[in-house]
């Protein structure tokens, strides 16, 4: 399943312009412990989180994950959109917990 | 093919510059992607130590025929128990440090994992250098 496609199926607010709503969501990840995500989150994966600063751009851009989806309505930091824009890393939001929101994705995606 | 970093200290909307800029020139020289990601993770890895321990410092890229040779080399405190240091969840870094999502204690373990080889020169007092290989 796309990132657009499953945007559209959870109503995740999109908050980047310049991501690739195309790439396919192969997985799921959860975390906010960023040495943990590098190392574990797969390509491919949605990492669900709600980590707001600027540093989850960087780590999304090294492990190659399809997007980022800040869980329960985190707001932010501001540098972090522009920073994702400038590395075309989509970044979602919605308002559920972890937990629904890869629920939702394991039902949506089949995974 | 060689590349040079300078490491902000300071500044952690910065941190992993410059891991993002070499997984850039691997991809453009056509690099596999499974090593790739074990260079990204273990240079970010690296990175990261050298802005968060080492109060910053340099970084010498390399890719060679057969390997990829990073290293990091700062200024900093040096790190006293290296042992300890390299099991999975010890850190010292700080509440504020952790509160921005570092500091779990998987920095040097995760950089041995990824890494074919991996060497830490440390002085206390003076400084660390990092050294990861990659084999290709």
């Amino acid at each position: 399943m796309k990132v657009a496609e499953l945007a559209d199926k959870l109503h995740l607010e999109c908050l980047t312009k310049e991501g690739d709503l195309n790439l396919e969501v192969t997985g799921c990840y959860i975390g906010d412990l960023l040495s943990w995500v590098m190392g574990r989150a797969m390509e491919g994966d949605a990492w669900i989180t709600v980590m707001s600063n600027v540093n989850i751009i960087a780590v999304a851009t090294l492990s190659n994950v399809s997007c980022i989806i800040l869980a329960e309505s985190v707001t932010p930091d501001p540098a972090v959109l522009e920073k994702a824009d400038a590395q075309g890393i989509n970044v979602l939001r919605s308002t559920l917990s972890s937990f629904e929101i890869a629920k939702q994705i394991s039902e949506v995606a089949g995974l | 093919m060689r590349r040079t970093y300078d490491i902000d200290g300071k500044d952690f909307s910065v941190a992993g510059a410059a891991s993002s800029d070499f997984k850039v020139l691997l991809k453009k020289l056509g690099i596999p992607g499974d090593v790739i990601r074990r260079v990204s993770i273990a240079m970010y890895e690296a990175e990261i130590n050298t802005v968060i321990h080492g109060g910053g410092g340099k970084c010498e890229a390399e890719i060679a025929d057969n390997r990829i040779v990073i290293s990091f080399i700062d200024q900093g405190p040096g790190i006293p128990d290296i042992d300890a240091a390299m099991q999975e969840g010890f850190s010292t870094a700080s509440e504020q440090i952790r509160e921005m999502g570092f500091g779990a204690g998987m920095g040097l373990p995760n950089i041995k994992k990824y890494t074919d080889d991996f060497q830490i020169q440390t002085v206390v007092g003076k400084g660390t250098t990092v050294t990861l290989c990659i084999n290709l």
